[in-house]
Protein backbone atom coordinates (compact mmCIF):
# COMPACT_ATOMS: atom_id res chain seq x y z
CA UNK A 1 0.00 0.00 0.00
CA UNK A 2 1.00 3.61 -0.43
CA UNK A 3 2.61 5.31 2.51
CA UNK A 4 0.76 7.89 4.56
CA UNK A 5 1.32 10.06 7.59
CA UNK A 6 0.29 8.62 10.94
CA UNK A 7 -0.94 10.47 13.98
CA UNK A 8 -2.31 9.32 17.30
CA UNK A 9 -4.02 12.28 18.98
CA UNK A 10 -4.86 12.17 22.69
CA UNK A 11 -8.18 13.99 22.49
CA UNK A 12 -11.09 14.60 20.14
CA UNK A 13 -10.27 18.17 19.27
CA UNK A 14 -6.76 17.23 18.17
CA UNK A 15 -8.22 14.40 16.08
CA UNK A 16 -10.66 16.74 14.39
CA UNK A 17 -7.86 19.25 13.76
CA UNK A 18 -5.62 16.56 12.28
CA UNK A 19 -8.41 15.49 9.95
CA UNK A 20 -8.93 19.09 8.88
CA UNK A 21 -5.24 19.54 8.16
CA UNK A 22 -5.00 16.38 6.07
CA UNK A 23 -5.47 16.45 2.33
CA UNK A 24 -7.23 13.10 2.34
CA UNK A 25 -7.34 11.85 5.90
CA UNK A 26 -9.12 8.89 7.39
CA UNK A 27 -9.73 7.84 10.95
CA UNK A 28 -8.25 4.56 12.12
CA UNK A 29 -10.33 2.65 14.67
CA UNK A 30 -9.63 -1.09 14.89
CA UNK A 31 -8.33 -1.21 11.34
CA UNK A 32 -9.93 -4.56 10.55
CA UNK A 33 -11.60 -3.19 7.41
CA UNK A 34 -9.60 -0.15 6.39
CA UNK A 35 -6.22 -1.90 6.44
CA UNK A 36 -7.33 -4.82 4.20
CA UNK A 37 -9.05 -2.30 1.92
CA UNK A 38 -5.83 -0.27 1.67
CA UNK A 39 -3.78 -3.39 0.98
CA UNK A 40 -6.10 -4.12 -1.93
CA UNK A 41 -5.48 -0.61 -3.25
CA UNK A 42 -9.14 0.35 -2.84
CA UNK A 43 -8.27 3.20 -0.49
CA UNK A 44 -5.12 5.30 -0.26
CA UNK A 45 -5.50 7.98 2.40
CA UNK A 46 -2.75 10.57 2.76
CA UNK A 47 -3.10 10.54 6.53
CA UNK A 48 -4.33 8.07 9.12
CA UNK A 49 -5.53 9.46 12.40
CA UNK A 50 -5.51 6.70 15.01
CA UNK A 51 -8.29 7.15 17.55
CA UNK A 52 -6.94 4.57 19.99
CA UNK A 53 -5.12 7.19 22.06
CA UNK A 54 -8.34 8.95 23.10
CA UNK A 55 -9.33 7.59 26.51
CA UNK A 56 -12.83 9.11 26.34
CA UNK A 57 -13.82 6.61 23.64
CA UNK A 58 -12.88 3.51 25.63
CA UNK A 59 -15.48 3.09 28.34
CA UNK A 60 -18.54 0.91 28.90
CA UNK A 61 -21.22 2.08 31.33
CA UNK A 62 -24.35 0.15 32.22
CA UNK A 63 -27.44 1.35 34.09
CA UNK A 64 -30.87 -0.23 34.48
CA UNK A 65 -32.05 1.79 31.52
CA UNK A 66 -29.18 1.74 29.05
CA UNK A 67 -25.85 0.32 27.99
CA UNK A 68 -23.45 2.95 26.73
CA UNK A 69 -20.39 1.80 24.85
CA UNK A 70 -17.50 3.99 23.74
CA UNK A 71 -16.74 4.02 20.04
CA UNK A 72 -13.28 2.49 20.46
CA UNK A 73 -14.38 -0.39 22.68
CA UNK A 74 -13.45 -3.66 20.98
CA UNK A 75 -15.90 -6.43 20.21
CA UNK A 76 -13.96 -8.64 22.60
CA UNK A 77 -14.37 -6.14 25.43
CA UNK A 78 -18.11 -5.94 24.83
CA UNK A 79 -18.40 -9.73 24.73
CA UNK A 80 -16.31 -10.04 27.89
CA UNK A 81 -18.31 -7.47 29.87
CA UNK A 82 -20.47 -9.17 32.49
CA UNK A 83 -22.47 -5.96 32.89
CA UNK A 84 -23.36 -5.94 29.19
CA UNK A 85 -24.19 -9.66 29.30
CA UNK A 86 -26.53 -9.12 32.23
CA UNK A 87 -28.25 -6.08 30.72
CA UNK A 88 -28.57 -7.14 27.06
CA UNK A 89 -27.48 -10.76 26.58
CA UNK A 90 -28.26 -10.61 22.87
CA UNK A 91 -25.81 -7.73 22.39
CA UNK A 92 -23.12 -9.64 24.25
CA UNK A 93 -23.79 -12.73 22.12
CA UNK A 94 -23.63 -10.65 18.94
CA UNK A 95 -20.29 -9.08 19.89
CA UNK A 96 -18.81 -12.48 20.76
CA UNK A 97 -19.65 -13.84 17.33
CA UNK A 98 -18.35 -11.06 15.10
CA UNK A 99 -15.68 -12.32 12.72
CA UNK A 100 -13.14 -14.38 14.64
CA UNK A 101 -11.28 -14.01 17.95
CA UNK A 102 -8.41 -12.00 16.48
CA UNK A 103 -10.72 -9.59 14.68
CA UNK A 104 -12.69 -9.13 17.91
CA UNK A 105 -9.49 -8.12 19.72
CA UNK A 106 -9.00 -5.17 17.36
CA UNK A 107 -12.34 -4.33 15.77
CA UNK A 108 -14.46 -1.65 17.44
CA UNK A 109 -18.13 -0.69 17.72
CA UNK A 110 -17.54 2.77 16.28
CA UNK A 111 -15.47 1.45 13.41
CA UNK A 112 -18.08 -1.14 12.55
CA UNK A 113 -21.04 1.18 12.36
CA UNK A 114 -19.11 4.02 10.70
CA UNK A 115 -18.13 1.56 7.97
CA UNK A 116 -21.69 0.15 7.77
CA UNK A 117 -20.74 -2.99 5.89
CA UNK A 118 -23.97 -4.56 4.59
CA UNK A 119 -23.09 -7.81 6.38
CA UNK A 120 -21.73 -6.42 9.64
CA UNK A 121 -23.47 -7.55 12.83
CA UNK A 122 -23.61 -4.37 14.91
CA UNK A 123 -25.90 -2.34 12.63
CA UNK A 124 -28.73 -4.82 13.27
CA UNK A 125 -28.37 -4.40 17.04
CA UNK A 126 -28.13 -0.62 16.83
CA UNK A 127 -31.25 -0.43 14.67
CA UNK A 128 -33.36 -3.04 16.48
CA UNK A 129 -32.57 -1.66 19.93
CA UNK A 130 -33.25 1.89 18.79
CA UNK A 131 -29.82 3.03 19.92
CA UNK A 132 -28.58 6.58 19.86
CA UNK A 133 -25.24 7.37 18.25
CA UNK A 134 -23.33 10.23 19.83
CA UNK A 135 -20.67 12.02 17.81
CA UNK A 136 -18.35 14.93 18.50
CA UNK A 137 -21.10 17.15 17.07
CA UNK A 138 -24.53 15.70 17.84
CA UNK A 139 -26.75 12.75 18.61
CA UNK A 140 -28.19 10.63 15.81
CA UNK A 141 -31.07 8.16 16.15
CA UNK A 142 -30.39 4.69 14.74
CA UNK A 143 -33.30 5.09 12.32
CA UNK A 144 -31.52 8.08 10.77
CA UNK A 145 -27.97 6.76 10.92
CA UNK A 146 -27.71 3.91 8.39
CA UNK A 147 -28.38 5.51 5.03
CA UNK A 148 -27.16 2.97 2.49
CA UNK A 149 -24.44 0.51 1.53
CA UNK A 150 -21.24 1.61 3.33
CA UNK A 151 -23.00 4.92 3.92
CA UNK A 152 -24.12 6.67 7.09
CA UNK A 153 -25.42 10.04 8.25
CA UNK A 154 -21.90 10.92 9.45
CA UNK A 155 -20.45 14.05 7.91
CA UNK A 156 -16.90 14.22 6.64
CA UNK A 157 -14.61 14.30 9.65
CA UNK A 158 -17.36 13.59 12.19
CA UNK A 159 -16.28 11.16 14.92
CA UNK A 160 -18.55 8.71 16.73
CA UNK A 161 -17.85 8.92 20.46
CA UNK A 162 -20.33 6.40 21.91
CA UNK A 163 -23.49 4.44 21.28
CA UNK A 164 -26.27 4.18 23.85
CA UNK A 165 -28.46 1.08 23.69
CA UNK A 166 -31.73 1.22 25.69
CA UNK A 167 -32.11 -1.97 27.72
CA UNK A 168 -34.99 -3.95 26.18
CA UNK A 169 -37.43 -6.20 27.94
CA UNK A 170 -36.28 -9.04 25.73
CA UNK A 171 -33.98 -9.39 22.73
CA UNK A 172 -32.39 -12.04 20.57
CA UNK A 173 -29.96 -12.19 17.66
CA UNK A 174 -29.53 -15.01 15.20
CA UNK A 175 -27.29 -15.07 12.16
CA UNK A 176 -26.45 -17.49 9.45
CA UNK A 177 -22.76 -16.82 9.07
CA UNK A 178 -20.67 -17.21 5.98
CA UNK A 179 -18.49 -20.11 7.15
CA UNK A 180 -15.29 -18.47 5.89
CA UNK A 181 -15.66 -14.82 6.90
CA UNK A 182 -18.30 -15.17 9.65
CA UNK A 183 -20.06 -12.18 8.12
CA UNK A 184 -23.83 -12.56 8.16
CA UNK A 185 -25.44 -14.05 5.05
CA UNK A 186 -28.50 -13.01 6.98
CA UNK A 187 -28.76 -11.92 10.59
CA UNK A 188 -31.87 -10.79 12.45
CA UNK A 189 -31.98 -8.86 15.71
CA UNK A 190 -35.34 -8.77 17.49
CA UNK A 191 -35.99 -6.51 20.48
CA UNK A 192 -39.11 -5.97 22.57
CA UNK A 193 -39.49 -2.96 24.84
CA UNK A 194 -42.26 -2.39 27.33
CA UNK A 195 -43.49 1.15 26.87
CA UNK A 196 -45.20 3.23 29.50
CA UNK A 197 -48.52 3.44 27.69
CA UNK A 198 -48.82 -0.32 27.91
CA UNK A 199 -48.29 -2.91 25.26
CA UNK A 200 -45.08 -3.85 23.53
CA UNK A 201 -42.96 -2.14 21.01
CA UNK A 202 -41.08 -4.64 18.90
CA UNK A 203 -38.32 -3.83 16.47
CA UNK A 204 -36.89 -6.30 13.98
CA UNK A 205 -33.70 -5.43 12.09
CA UNK A 206 -31.96 -7.44 9.39
CA UNK A 207 -28.32 -7.38 8.36
CA UNK A 208 -26.40 -9.22 5.66
CA UNK A 209 -29.35 -9.70 3.34
CA UNK A 210 -29.74 -6.30 1.74
CA UNK A 211 -27.53 -3.34 0.84
CA UNK A 212 -28.02 -1.87 4.32
CA UNK A 213 -29.62 -2.93 7.58
CA UNK A 214 -33.39 -2.55 7.49
CA UNK A 215 -36.51 -3.14 9.61
CA UNK A 216 -39.46 -5.38 8.79
CA UNK A 217 -42.69 -3.61 9.78
CA UNK A 218 -44.92 -6.62 9.18
CA UNK A 219 -42.88 -8.81 11.53
CA UNK A 220 -42.82 -6.05 14.14
CA UNK A 221 -46.61 -5.73 14.05
CA UNK A 222 -47.13 -9.48 14.29
CA UNK A 223 -44.70 -9.81 17.19
CA UNK A 224 -46.30 -6.88 19.00
CA UNK A 225 -49.54 -8.89 18.97
CA UNK A 226 -47.95 -12.20 19.85
CA UNK A 227 -44.26 -12.36 20.74
CA UNK A 228 -43.65 -15.90 19.55
CA UNK A 229 -41.88 -17.51 16.62
CA UNK A 230 -45.22 -18.89 15.44
CA UNK A 231 -46.47 -15.33 14.97
CA UNK A 232 -44.02 -15.02 12.08
CA UNK A 233 -45.50 -17.92 10.12
CA UNK A 234 -46.33 -16.85 6.60
CA UNK A 235 -44.59 -13.47 6.78
CA UNK A 236 -42.07 -13.11 3.99
CA UNK A 237 -39.90 -10.33 2.70
CA UNK A 238 -39.75 -9.56 -1.00
CA UNK A 239 -36.45 -10.72 -2.44
CA UNK A 240 -36.34 -7.91 -5.02
CA UNK A 241 -34.10 -5.68 -2.95
CA UNK A 242 -31.95 -8.40 -1.38
CA UNK A 243 -28.38 -9.22 -2.32
CA UNK A 244 -27.32 -11.90 -4.75
CA UNK A 245 -23.61 -12.70 -4.78
CA UNK A 246 -21.24 -15.67 -4.93
CA UNK A 247 -22.28 -16.72 -1.44
CA UNK A 248 -26.06 -16.79 -1.72
CA UNK A 249 -28.97 -15.78 -3.92
CA UNK A 250 -31.54 -13.18 -2.94
CA UNK A 251 -34.14 -15.94 -2.73
CA UNK A 252 -31.96 -17.92 -0.31
CA UNK A 253 -31.41 -14.85 1.83
CA UNK A 254 -35.16 -14.14 1.83
CA UNK A 255 -35.71 -17.60 3.26
CA UNK A 256 -32.92 -17.18 5.80
CA UNK A 257 -34.48 -13.98 7.14
CA UNK A 258 -37.62 -15.89 8.14
CA UNK A 259 -35.65 -18.67 9.79
CA UNK A 260 -33.27 -16.33 11.62
CA UNK A 261 -36.14 -14.11 12.80
CA UNK A 262 -37.83 -17.09 14.41
CA UNK A 263 -34.61 -18.20 16.08
CA UNK A 264 -34.05 -14.68 17.38
CA UNK A 265 -37.54 -14.60 18.89
CA UNK A 266 -37.00 -18.00 20.50
CA UNK A 267 -33.76 -16.70 21.98
CA UNK A 268 -35.46 -13.57 23.24
CA UNK A 269 -38.04 -15.79 24.91
CA UNK A 270 -35.33 -17.52 26.84
CA UNK A 271 -34.57 -20.53 24.70
CA UNK A 272 -30.96 -21.59 24.51
CA UNK A 273 -28.86 -19.33 22.30
CA UNK B 1 9.66 8.13 9.44
CA UNK B 2 8.01 7.15 12.74
CA UNK B 3 10.29 5.75 15.43
CA UNK B 4 8.69 3.07 17.58
CA UNK B 5 9.76 1.30 20.73
CA UNK B 6 8.16 -1.95 21.76
CA UNK B 7 8.97 -5.14 23.59
CA UNK B 8 9.25 -8.24 21.44
CA UNK B 9 9.60 -11.53 23.29
CA UNK B 10 10.77 -9.62 26.37
CA UNK B 11 13.46 -7.65 24.52
CA UNK B 12 13.12 -3.93 23.96
CA UNK B 13 13.26 -2.96 20.30
CA UNK B 14 13.50 0.52 18.81
CA UNK B 15 13.00 0.86 15.05
CA UNK B 16 12.32 3.46 12.40
CA UNK B 17 9.42 2.22 10.33
CA UNK B 18 7.30 3.60 7.53
CA UNK B 19 3.75 4.27 8.70
CA UNK B 20 2.53 1.68 6.21
CA UNK B 21 4.75 -1.09 7.60
CA UNK B 22 2.61 -3.93 8.85
CA UNK B 23 3.39 -5.51 12.18
CA UNK B 24 4.05 -8.82 10.45
CA UNK B 25 6.59 -7.13 8.17
CA UNK B 26 8.37 -5.66 11.17
CA UNK B 27 8.41 -9.03 12.91
CA UNK B 28 9.64 -11.05 9.93
CA UNK B 29 11.77 -8.65 7.91
CA UNK B 30 12.75 -6.10 10.54
CA UNK B 31 13.48 -8.53 13.35
CA UNK B 32 14.07 -11.78 11.47
CA UNK B 33 11.46 -13.66 13.49
CA UNK B 34 10.21 -15.82 10.65
CA UNK B 35 8.23 -18.24 12.79
CA UNK B 36 5.31 -15.89 12.21
CA UNK B 37 3.97 -16.67 8.74
CA UNK B 38 2.19 -14.65 6.08
CA UNK B 39 -0.50 -16.79 4.53
CA UNK B 40 -3.41 -14.98 2.96
CA UNK B 41 -2.35 -11.41 3.81
CA UNK B 42 -6.08 -10.61 3.93
CA UNK B 43 -6.85 -11.18 7.61
CA UNK B 44 -8.49 -14.53 7.11
CA UNK B 45 -6.03 -17.38 7.63
CA UNK B 46 -4.44 -16.58 10.98
CA UNK B 47 -0.94 -17.81 10.10
CA UNK B 48 0.40 -14.42 11.25
CA UNK B 49 -1.13 -14.40 14.73
CA UNK B 50 1.02 -12.83 17.44
CA UNK B 51 0.07 -11.51 20.86
CA UNK B 52 -0.06 -7.77 21.46
CA UNK B 53 -0.33 -7.04 25.18
CA UNK B 54 -1.49 -10.63 25.54
CA UNK B 55 -4.25 -10.43 22.94
CA UNK B 56 -4.03 -12.63 19.84
CA UNK B 57 -4.12 -10.44 16.73
CA UNK B 58 -3.54 -10.89 13.03
CA UNK B 59 -0.27 -9.09 12.52
CA UNK B 60 -0.98 -8.62 8.79
CA UNK B 61 -3.89 -6.38 9.80
CA UNK B 62 -2.15 -4.11 12.25
CA UNK B 63 0.38 -1.40 11.55
CA UNK B 64 3.76 -1.60 13.22
CA UNK B 65 3.20 1.95 14.50
CA UNK B 66 0.07 0.73 16.26
CA UNK B 67 2.28 -1.61 18.27
CA UNK B 68 4.38 1.28 19.59
CA UNK B 69 4.67 0.91 23.36
CA UNK B 70 3.16 -2.57 23.45
CA UNK B 71 4.47 -5.98 24.42
CA UNK B 72 4.53 -8.32 21.45
CA UNK B 73 4.99 -12.06 21.73
CA UNK B 74 5.67 -14.26 18.69
CA UNK B 75 5.82 -18.02 18.44
CA UNK B 76 9.53 -17.82 19.18
CA UNK B 77 8.60 -16.20 22.49
CA UNK B 78 6.44 -19.08 23.67
CA UNK B 79 8.90 -21.79 22.64
CA UNK B 80 11.52 -23.18 24.99
CA UNK B 81 15.20 -22.84 23.96
CA UNK B 82 15.19 -26.50 23.09
CA UNK B 83 12.34 -28.96 22.72
CA UNK B 84 8.67 -28.07 22.71
CA UNK B 85 6.24 -26.52 25.18
CA UNK B 86 3.27 -28.67 26.29
CA UNK B 87 0.97 -27.25 23.62
CA UNK B 88 3.51 -27.74 20.85
CA UNK B 89 4.18 -31.24 22.15
CA UNK B 90 0.45 -31.98 21.96
CA UNK B 91 0.35 -30.85 18.32
CA UNK B 92 3.20 -33.29 17.68
CA UNK B 93 1.59 -36.18 19.50
CA UNK B 94 -1.90 -35.73 18.06
CA UNK B 95 -0.77 -35.08 14.50
CA UNK B 96 -2.13 -31.54 14.67
CA UNK B 97 -0.23 -30.57 11.55
CA UNK B 98 0.88 -31.86 8.21
CA UNK B 99 2.63 -29.12 6.24
CA UNK B 100 2.94 -26.98 9.36
CA UNK B 101 2.35 -23.63 7.68
CA UNK B 102 -0.62 -22.71 9.88
CA UNK B 103 0.92 -24.13 13.05
CA UNK B 104 2.56 -20.99 14.50
CA UNK B 105 -0.75 -19.13 14.25
CA UNK B 106 -2.64 -22.10 15.68
CA UNK B 107 -0.21 -22.30 18.59
CA UNK B 108 -0.42 -18.58 19.33
CA UNK B 109 -4.22 -18.56 19.15
CA UNK B 110 -4.52 -21.70 21.27
CA UNK B 111 -2.03 -20.33 23.80
CA UNK B 112 -4.21 -17.27 24.33
CA UNK B 113 -7.35 -19.40 24.37
CA UNK B 114 -6.02 -21.70 27.10
CA UNK B 115 -4.78 -18.77 29.14
CA UNK B 116 -8.27 -17.23 29.12
CA UNK B 117 -10.04 -20.56 29.49
CA UNK B 118 -7.85 -23.35 30.92
CA UNK B 119 -10.62 -25.97 30.77
CA UNK B 120 -12.46 -25.38 27.48
CA UNK B 121 -15.12 -27.58 25.93
CA UNK B 122 -14.51 -28.90 22.43
CA UNK B 123 -17.10 -26.40 21.14
CA UNK B 124 -15.21 -23.55 22.82
CA UNK B 125 -11.96 -24.69 21.22
CA UNK B 126 -13.57 -24.82 17.80
CA UNK B 127 -15.13 -21.36 18.29
CA UNK B 128 -11.76 -20.07 19.48
CA UNK B 129 -9.95 -21.37 16.40
CA UNK B 130 -12.40 -19.90 13.89
CA UNK B 131 -9.87 -17.32 12.79
CA UNK B 132 -7.22 -19.88 11.88
CA UNK B 133 -7.35 -21.88 8.68
CA UNK B 134 -5.65 -25.23 8.13
CA UNK B 135 -5.78 -26.77 4.69
CA UNK B 136 -4.33 -30.16 5.69
CA UNK B 137 -5.79 -31.66 8.81
CA UNK B 138 -9.52 -31.03 8.76
CA UNK B 139 -9.09 -29.50 12.25
CA UNK B 140 -10.02 -32.63 14.23
CA UNK B 141 -6.44 -33.36 15.25
CA UNK B 142 -5.78 -29.72 16.04
CA UNK B 143 -8.79 -29.66 18.35
CA UNK B 144 -7.62 -32.93 19.89
CA UNK B 145 -4.18 -31.42 20.47
CA UNK B 146 -5.56 -28.31 22.16
CA UNK B 147 -7.86 -30.37 24.38
CA UNK B 148 -4.98 -32.67 25.33
CA UNK B 149 -2.69 -29.72 26.03
CA UNK B 150 -5.35 -28.15 28.23
CA UNK B 151 -5.47 -31.32 30.29
CA UNK B 152 -1.68 -31.51 30.56
CA UNK B 153 -1.34 -27.84 31.46
CA UNK B 154 -4.01 -28.10 34.18
CA UNK B 155 -2.30 -31.02 35.89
Amino acid sequence: MDDFSYQKPKNLSDAVAAFGDAEDGTFLAGGQTILPVMKLGLAAPSAMIDLSGIDDLQSISVTDAAVSIGAMVTHNAVAASKDVANAIPALSFLAGNIGDPQVRMRGTLGGSIANNDPAADYPAAVLALGATITTDKRQIAADDFFTGMFDTALEDGEIITSVEFPVPDAAGYAKFANPASRFALAGVFVARSLVEAGGDTVRVAVTGAGPCTFRIAEMEAALAEDFSAAALDGITVASDDLNTDMHASAEYRRHLIGVMAKRAVDTANGDKQ
Amino acid sequence: MPKITLTVNNETVTKDVEARTLLVELVREGLGLTGTHIGCDTSQCGACVVHVNGAPVKSCTMLAVQADGTEVTTVEGVSPKSGLNPLQQAFNEHHGLQCGFCTPGMVMTATALLKANPDPTEAEVRHGLEGNLCRCTGYQNIVDAVMAAAKTMRS
